[in-house]
């Protein structure tokens, strides 16, 4: 069997500048800290990132001073266009429009994970009455289905996905506690390499298979250490 | 105004009927479910990926694994069920969710509906609400009756005939609830069907940009148990 351990470093050795990366979570919670910790260790610019939200700001929780999650990748300045539903927690998302230094793309939160499902399960898109009569139907085409309009939304693409897992076997089954689950079933598979970073890795065939909510097929690297988060 | 929001939480906990699934927006509609009449049990979604979510935790009572769709910690019922973005979309554009309960800024007489952006002033995103108001059976919207710039004083409609910011969704409101009245969309327009006995009729209609038409059946605004 391959082995698919790595280091965070490692796993991302192939991360040019420019590159489109999928970075789960929601506000924080299931996105994988150490992979975020990592590219800007490894100094990777002009990133395109695919993410539900901007993560959160320094000084969220007065008691925790960092980011978390995207929200690092948006201190550290490596974030040229964001692709996300919601970045309104975090005002470097604003100032980096009017500074002209970002581009943001908004998407209703249901079609972007549809985007990125269909990427990941090779649909040519999906249709959605979300979004028919307003500003996120700009540029789309739009089909009339039994007399209801839908808009179609095209497969978003990424050269790496960084997911996040509670338990993690080392071929790659893994599971997300509770509401850490959000984009992780979604963009893992979903990118060209997709790399899940793991708070426990255990052997295969040490746990029941049924433990695991989702396949490891669709991972390609898996990175320890991932920590709870510290309230 | 904290009684007026109140006010309004009560009068939108009386749409809900035992069993429901519902959506609720943060602040304001937030508060409705502490209103439930008696009887009434309904299972709150969280967008982020639950059914389940029972209200605010106490400090030193937070799961770091247990969000809700705002980012703050919450408390779970025991039949949480937690899943991810996709079955939580599904459950919403599916039709599954019941009711949502979500803030505006400028609803019309068609009932489309202005929620998510001011262009120029606010940039955040739709999040989940574009969604949830297309996917969700019923949409009330708990709001007060006008827009008070805090500058000048002045208070404008948020009721219109036509709404000017850039739209959450086409028609989707089916109901008004504002601390003067409960106004129902229909096909033939915004329907007065309560109001609350602080206002008179002609005060409503002059807060309101939007053609009112009264109900046959007007009823005092009702929020006693």
């Amino acid at each position: 069997m391959a082995n698919k351990i790595r280091t965070a470093l490692e796993a991302i050795a192939g991360l040019q500048d420019g590159m489109t990366i999928m970075v789960a979570g929601f506000m924080g919670t299931g996105t994988p800290e150490i992979l975020m910790d990592a590219i800007i260790e490894k100094g990777v610019k002009h990133l395109t990132v695919i993410c539900n939200d901007g993560g959160l700001p320094r000084g969220w929780y007065s008691d925790y001073d960092t980011p978390r999650g995207t929200g690092k990748l948006l201190e550290a300045g490596v974030i040229d266009h964001i692709i996300a539903s919601h970045v309104g927690l975090t005002p470097l998302v604003g100032q980096g429009i009017i500074d002209d230094t970002m581009e943001c793309t908004l998407v209703p939160q249901g079609s972007l994970v549809e985007k990125i499902r269909a990427n990941n399960f090779g649909l040519g898109g999906v249709l959605t009455p979300t979004g028919v009569g307003t500003i996120a139907a700009e540029g789309k085409m739009q089909i009339e289905i039994d007399g209801k309009m839908y808009l179609l939304e095209k497969p978003l693409r990424a050269d790496y996905s960084l997911c996040r897992a509670s338990v993690c076997d080392e071929f790659g089954n893994f599971l997300c506690n509770k509401t850490t689950k959000n984009f992780n079933y979604l963009m893992a598979g979903a990118a060209d390499h997709n790399i899940i970073a793991t708070e426990r890795l255990v052997k295969a065939g040490e746990l029941d298979p049924d433990t695991f909510q989702h396949s490891g097929v669709l991972v390609d690297m898996i990175v320890e250490g991932e920590k709870p988060w510290q309230i | 105004m904290a009684d007026l929001k109140i006010r309004i939480a009560k009068r939108c906990a009386k749409e809900f009927k035992d069993g429901y699934v519902a959506n609720l927006g943060i602040g304001l509609p937030t508060m409705v479910s502490s209103f439930l009449p008696e009887g009434v049990h309904i299972t709150l979604q969280s967008e982020n990926g639950f059914t389940g979510l029972e209200g605010a935790c106490e400090r030193g009572e937070e799961d770091s694994e247990i969000i809700n769709a705002g980012g703050g910690y919450v408390k779970v019922s025991p039949r949480v069920n937690y899943f991810d973005s996709a079955t939580s979309f599904g459950i919403i554009r599916g039709g599954h969710v019941d009711a949502t309960v979500l803030g505006a800024l400028e609803v019309d007489e068609k009932g489309n509906l202005a929620n998510w952006i001011i262009p120029g002033k606010m940039y955040a995103g739709m999040g989940g609400a574009m969604d949830l108001v297309t996917g969700a059976r019923e949409v009330v919207i708990a709001m007060l009756h006008q827009q008070l710039n805090k500058k000048t004083g002045v208070s404008k409609p948020k009721i219109l005939k036509e709404c000017t910011l850039p739209l959450t969704a086409l028609g989707v409101v089916n109901i008004i609830v504002t601390e003067m009245c409960v106004i129902e969309v229909t096909k033939v327009g915004l329907v007065l069907t309560e109001l609350h006995p602080d206002y008179t009729l002609e005060e409503v209609v002059a807060a309101t940009e939007a053609h009112l038409i009264v109900s046959p059946d007007l009823k005092p605004y009702d929020i006693t148990e």
